[in-house]
């Protein structure tokens, strides 16, 4: 099916039906509640991909650290809406504020002295001398804090605790505090071309999530925030009233069925709405003279800098504007699950498999990584299921108790893996700008030109 | 507004740049450094004035526990991370891109030793004191070399052919580390396996406490040894090959400079082919005795992967030796600045309560990466002045 990208909504309309109808056949077939569960999920893969589309298709930027960035996001939503702990205030909230006061002394004292000692041999010692001192006088505010506050009912709390304000606030905040984190990654990473910038996120992505593994004062660490209040109502609460009982009658269906129904509707609702607004703003922003801008600094760096263009203010703008995007999507995330749990960020699901989806739904084109969103995760998904599945299938021949089949079984639902890397092959070679295009004008490189430079 | 720390681009091609920058400013030679050997020579004199009673002796002992927690432990670590990112260089010296499959290419070499290793032991073949994994690296090492040629002519040789922008290369290579990664986990299952047999130790702790009369033990296992063994001797022959087999020189031609290379008749897909089969050799022998020191997890292989880049970098990528350097580098500072000191200063005469831990072992991820970012920001191109990317 060719059609030209800008004649009309042809292949767009098309690829989004079928998603649709894909959804719908989970929903017949298996049920209702998984259908939501994966649409719940590929509304937020969609909001990370744009977010990455922002960076990549816009700006050409390499972010191999959006784990990262979801992470930030997730821990907005526990400093946001978890109540704060008074105890724990009471016992290290001083000390941590004093450390806090030090720590951006020193990194004040450190930036000064790079400033003003002009001697360059001075530098280097003065500098360091600094920077131990600092570094020990921080700690030594910061240890005894530390265990002061994780000392506080340690089984439930032992944590800061947050502002205890309604978790949807917290979507914003998870953007602010992503694009407040991106900006200072950016100023130091930014000058980076495109592997070492690749490399160099992918480190401090891995870098982020240590320290909130780690950091049990601020969200917990590994213990895990579990009791995350939900903007929408609880299952439990909804089929104990009449009138849902009454609903759930007309329509035919358990209350307990259908309640569980009816909270993913009002997510998927909230997250549509926000995937809506950010599309929105992402498109105008793309058919703006700034997006012109952006896709001229991504096609060509130098023409576009000897316009006149700051390339390294606009990468840092682009950069941090997506990672917030990103953060928006992790908070969203956690929002979800209604669990915070640093130890389940892996750089595979959170940063390639975003990646994948962009390249495979069209970098450069919001629609179409929104589309790779849904697409891709509904494969990941499905293919968990439709591993296991396969494999029996194809094992029947062989006997039940085989430790061939027996071994298959087990390891079947890895699958997915393999598919994920067999599509971004099979589309980056057939298809090499994705399933949707960037729309062309007629001033744009050839289609072979995904880079950022030429090579 | 700050200048940046890093040589931007001009609107000139980059590669004319970077040349005049070289002529301007010649790479500065390595020079043994004398003073540091002069300088750790006066600080064990001044140590050992100052440790309390019995100097000698007590000095001896926070040296030994120096040695056996942070020297062997950093020695045998840094060949692995110094192998893998010589695979790692090499690759990007000659295909210019990083391959970020590298780690899971260790992962798929050594699950092939390992299956072979189980193979072998089910026949009752061993290598006497040595583990039987040694004679199983042939095995494995064919396998990884099958799956990186796979790689390369389904992947990396359409987009070789078409002069394609690096950055595709990196895309097709996070497809390459989802197959491979995928692969591995259908084949050998996500779990744990440990595969070191023969004899565990050359000695122990205790051996070496009796030995010595010291009050610190000093272990040496049999994977450590060998780690150190077969790096020197695949380094070596990684030389040898580099500077005097003409395929070799064809190679270090075509990574400095294609286009002269390509008239002068190198085969550009001869110098492929030895490369993918020289880094999955190197890979699967870093894989191989990763998980003989420790073990072998799937997921541990794709986390090597950051301090392979940092050790390939930190040394300057496409420079062999730097990524031994970085190897190393990498290798000490993960070690030097996890371990607790408290025991070795107490031994030195500085009684403390805390633990003197610089960062909790937890971070020793973070280490590589920080020592990477500082080294970009102030050093772009690495100690050994490799290539600006």
């Amino acid at each position: 099916m060719t059609v030209n990208a800008g004649t009309g909504m042809g292949k767009p309309f098309w690829l989004a039906l079928a998603m649709a109808m894909a959804l719908v056949a989970v929903g017949v077939l298996q049920s209702w509640n998984v259908a939501l569960a994966i649409l719940n999920l590929q509304l937020i893969s969609a909001v990370m991909a744009l977010g990455v589309n922002i960076q990549w298709g816009y700006g050409g930027l390499f972010n191999f650290g959006i784990m990262g960035f979801t992470a930030l996001g997730g821990l907005a939503a526990v400093l946001v809406a978890m109540p704060p702990v008074p105890e724990a205030w009471a016992a290290g909230g001083g000390g941590m504020a004093l450390a806090a006061v030090t720590m951006a002394g020193t990194a004040a004292a450190v930036w000064a002295l790079h400033r003003l000692i002009k001697v360059k041999a001075l530098r280097g010692p003065a500098v360091a001398l600094v920077f131990v001192a600092g570094l020990a006088l921080t700690r030594w505010f910061y240890g005894p804090s530390v265990a002061a506050i994780e000392a506080v009912d340690s089984s439930v709390t032992g944590f800061l605790g947050g502002l205890g304000l309604p978790i949807i606030l917290s979507w914003l905040a998870g953007g602010v505090l992503a694009a407040a984190v991106a900006w200072v990654i950016g100023r130091i990473t930014l000058g980076l071309q495109s592997d070492y910038l690749a490399i160099a996120t992918l480190g401090i992505s891995a870098a982020l999530v240590a320290v909130l593994r780690n950091e049990d004062w601020l969200a917990r660490g590994v213990k895990n925030v579990t009791t995350l209040p939900r903007p929408v109502p609880y299952e439990q609460d909804l089929h104990g009233q009449a009138w849902f009982i009454d609903l759930a009658g007309r329509v035919g269906m358990e209350p307990s069925l259908l309640s569980g129904i009816v909270v993913k509707a009002l997510y998927a609702l909230l997250f549509g709405v926000v995937l809506l607004v950010l599309f929105w703003l992402s498109h105008r922003a793309l058919h703006s003279p700034w997006g012109r801008m952006m896709r001229a600094i991504r096609d060509n760096r130098d023409a576009a800098e000897a316009m006149g263009k700051d390339v390294t203010r606009r990468h840092l703008q682009v950069f941090v504007l997506g990672s917030a995007v990103v953060g928006i999507a992790g908070a969203m995330l956690v929002t979800l699950n209604g669990q915070f749990t640093p130890a389940s960020y892996a750089p595979f699901r959170y940063t390639f498999l975003i990646w994948v989806m962009v390249i495979v739904g069209g970098s450069g084109n919001n629609g179409g990584a929104v589309l790779g969103g849904f697409l891709v995760w509904f494969l990941w998904v499905q293919a968990e299921v439709g591993g296991p599945w396969l494999i029996t299938a194809l094992t029947s021949g062989l006997q039940e108790d085989s430790p061939l089949r027996q071994h298959l079984l087990n390891v079947a639902p890895h699958t997915r893996q393999l598919l994920m890397g067999l599509i971004l092959l099979v589309v980056l070679r057939l298809s090499p700008r994705g399933l949707l295009p960037e729309q062309s004008s007629k001033h744009s490189p050839g289609p072979q030109q995904i880079g950022t430079e030429p090579s | 507004m700050k200048q940046p720390s890093h040589p931007r681009p001009s609107p000139v091609d980059s590669k004319v740049v970077g040349a005049t920058a070289e002529t301007n400013r010649p790479p500065r030679p390595w020079r043994p450094p004398w003073w540091m050997a002069v300088g750790v020579a006066l600080g064990l004199v001044v140590l050992a004035l100052v440790s309390r009673e019995g100097g000698g002796v007590n000095l001896l002992n926070a040296l030994v526990r120096f040695a056996n927690f942070v020297v062997i432990p950093g020695i045998s670590y840094g060949s692995q991370l110094a192998l893998g990112a010589l695979g790692v260089t090499l690759i990007y010296a000659v295909m210019r891109f990083s391959d970020f499959a590298h780690g899971d290419t260790m992962a798929f070499g050594a699950m092939g030793v390992i299956l072979t290793t189980r193979v072998l032991q089910g026949m009752g073949i061993s290598a006497g004191p040595l583990p039987t994994a040694l004679l199983a690296l042939p095995f494995g090492i064919l396998g990884a070399i099958t799956l990186a040629l796979v790689f390369d002519r389904a992947v990396y040789r359409f987009y070789r052919r078409q002069r394609a922008a690096p950055v595709t290369f990196v895309i097709a290579s996070i497809g390459a580390l989802f197959v491979t990664n995928g692969l591995v986990r259908l084949i050998i299952g996500p779990g744990d396996q440990r595969f070191a047999d023969g004899v565990r130790f050359i000695f122990r702790v205790q051996e070496f406490k009796e030995m010595t009369g010291l009050s610190e033990g000093l272990a040496l296992r049999t994977t450590q040894v060998i780690t150190l063994a077969v790096a020197v001797i695949v380094v070596l022959g990684l030389f040898l090959f580099l500077n005097r087999t003409s395929l070799g020189k064809a190679m270090r031609a075509y990574a400095d400079n294609e286009d002269l290379a390509l008239l002068s008749g190198i085969n550009p897909e001869r110098v492929a082919l030895w490369t993918w089969i020289i880094a999955a050799t190197l890979a699967t022998i870093a894989g191989t005795l990763y998980g003989l020191d420790k073990s072998f997890k799937p997921f541990t292989y794709f986390q090597l992967l950051l301090p392979i880049f940092a050790s390939a970098i930190v040394g300057g990528i496409g420079k062999p030796l730097g990524a031994i350097a970085g190897g190393f580098v990498v290798a000490f500072s993960e070690i030097a600045f996890t371990y607790p000191y408290r025991k070795i200063l107490g031994y030195l005469g500085f009684e403390t309560d805390s633990l003197v831990q610089l960062l909790s072992t937890d971070y020793k991820f973070a280490v590589s990466f920080i020592i990477l970012v500082v080294v970009l920001i102030w050093r772009p191109r690495g100690i050994f002045q490799g290539r600006l990317v």
